[in-house]
């Protein structure tokens, strides 16, 4: 019953499943993931602890090894790919992620504004006293 | 209701004749499996959302230690990194059981979803060791505002493994009683979406919270 349904939207695919490829395609699939991704992780582990490179540069090249296994595990792992059946779920994504920079980045914003503008806690208490 | 089926059953409801491209045929509605997985998309990015809230929370309060120790002072990294392997293992294992769920293997189902399983309790396990170390030596979520933001990060993500573990049983209980039906394979479906997803949020976590947080 769910093999004919399957077989008549062979385009249509819902969020995590994969086009086509017999399992050991789809295993090999998983393995290039988790490769890419134990080696993001081991990068990111590595360069939290060393010596060898500028030291400012140090959380962007966390942040940015971090996007980016993010983006290993959309696409290996939850199959995101630019397919046309997989617009809404990238659209959906688009937005996800929109609603989340706004979230993070305007809280950092304010706060940094706040800190940097207003009277500091300390001196608010003397004030009160 | 009559309009929408006369509509549907004009061979052209749009009027879009001699352009071929546009003939649009319409199937009827999506099936159950889309439908049903875009569902649980959106749940996962409304989840995603709301864990945005906790980043920003702690990067707004990781400063505030109010006098209490720092990250830095704090963090184990050896064992965030075992953390780190065991969650992504497990997702790798679901991932397998999710193929094995596809071809109707219930064995090798049962084996990746009790590997996943196994992996998910040795991840909590060395969370709940960390936490309660942290509360022994007198850093629990009442020291600090620093500390009441991480304990509500890492825990939110740590309730999410443990719902995931209970899920995850209920899965292998219902194929083993009922077999690969089409409901119970769009149950596996989102179950290894939100595994995955879970995956994700602690790449955050572990790169915000402790990689960054363990520079002095």
């Amino acid at each position: 019953m769910s093999d004919q349904i399957s077989e008549q939207h062979r385009i249509d695919l819902a969020p995590g499943d994969e086009g086509e490829g017999g399992v050991g395609l789809r295993v090999l699939g998983y393995v290039t993931g988790l490769g890419l991704a134990l080696l993001l992780t081991a990068t990111s582990f590595f360069i939290a602890g060393t010596d060898l490179v500028w030291q400012p540069s140090i959380p962007v090249a966390i942040i940015v090894l971090a996007i980016a296994q993010m983006g290993v595990h959309l696409v290996f792992f939850l199959h995101l790919t630019t397919g046309p059946d997989n617009t809404n779920n990238v659209m959906a994504l688009a937005f996800g992620m929109l609603i989340v920079f706004l979230v993070i980045g305007g809280s950092l914003w304010i706060m940094a504004n706040l800190n940097q503008n207003m009277v500091p806690m300390d001196q608010i208490m003397q004030m009160q006293r | 209701m009559a309009d929408t089926t006369l509509a549907y059953a004009h061979p052209d409801p749009h009027r879009l004749r001699g352009i071929p491209h546009a003939a649009v045929v319409h199937e009827g509605p999506a099936p159950k499996r889309i439908v049903t997985g875009f569902g649980f998309w959106i749940f996962l990015l409304s989840d995603i959302v709301m864990f945005s809230c906790f980043f920003a929370t702690y990067a707004v309060l990781v400063d505030q230690t109010a006098g209490g120790p720092k990250g830095s002072e704090l963090f184990d990294l050896r064992r965030v990194a075992v953390e780190t392997v065991l969650l992504l293992l497990s997702s790798f294992t679901c991932g397998l059981a999710n193929i094995a769920a596809d071809i109707r293997n219930k064995l090798w189902f049962q084996v990746g979803m009790a590997a996943t399983c196994v992996l998910g309790l040795a991840f909590l396990y060395l969370e709940a060791r960390e936490f309660a170390d942290l509360v022994a030596r007198g850093a629990g979520p009442t020291r600090s505002a620093f500390l009441t933001a991480f304990f509500s990060l890492v825990g939110c993500h740590g309730l999410h493994v443990s719902a995931g573990i209970l899920w995850l049983l209920t899965m292998m209980a219902q194929v083993f009683a009922k077999g690969f039906r089409a409901d119970i394979g769009r149950r596996i479906m989102c179950f290894a979406l939100f595994w995955h997803a879970l995956d994700i949020i602690w790449v955050a976590v572990f790169s915000v919270v402790y990689l960054l947080g363990s520079k002095p």
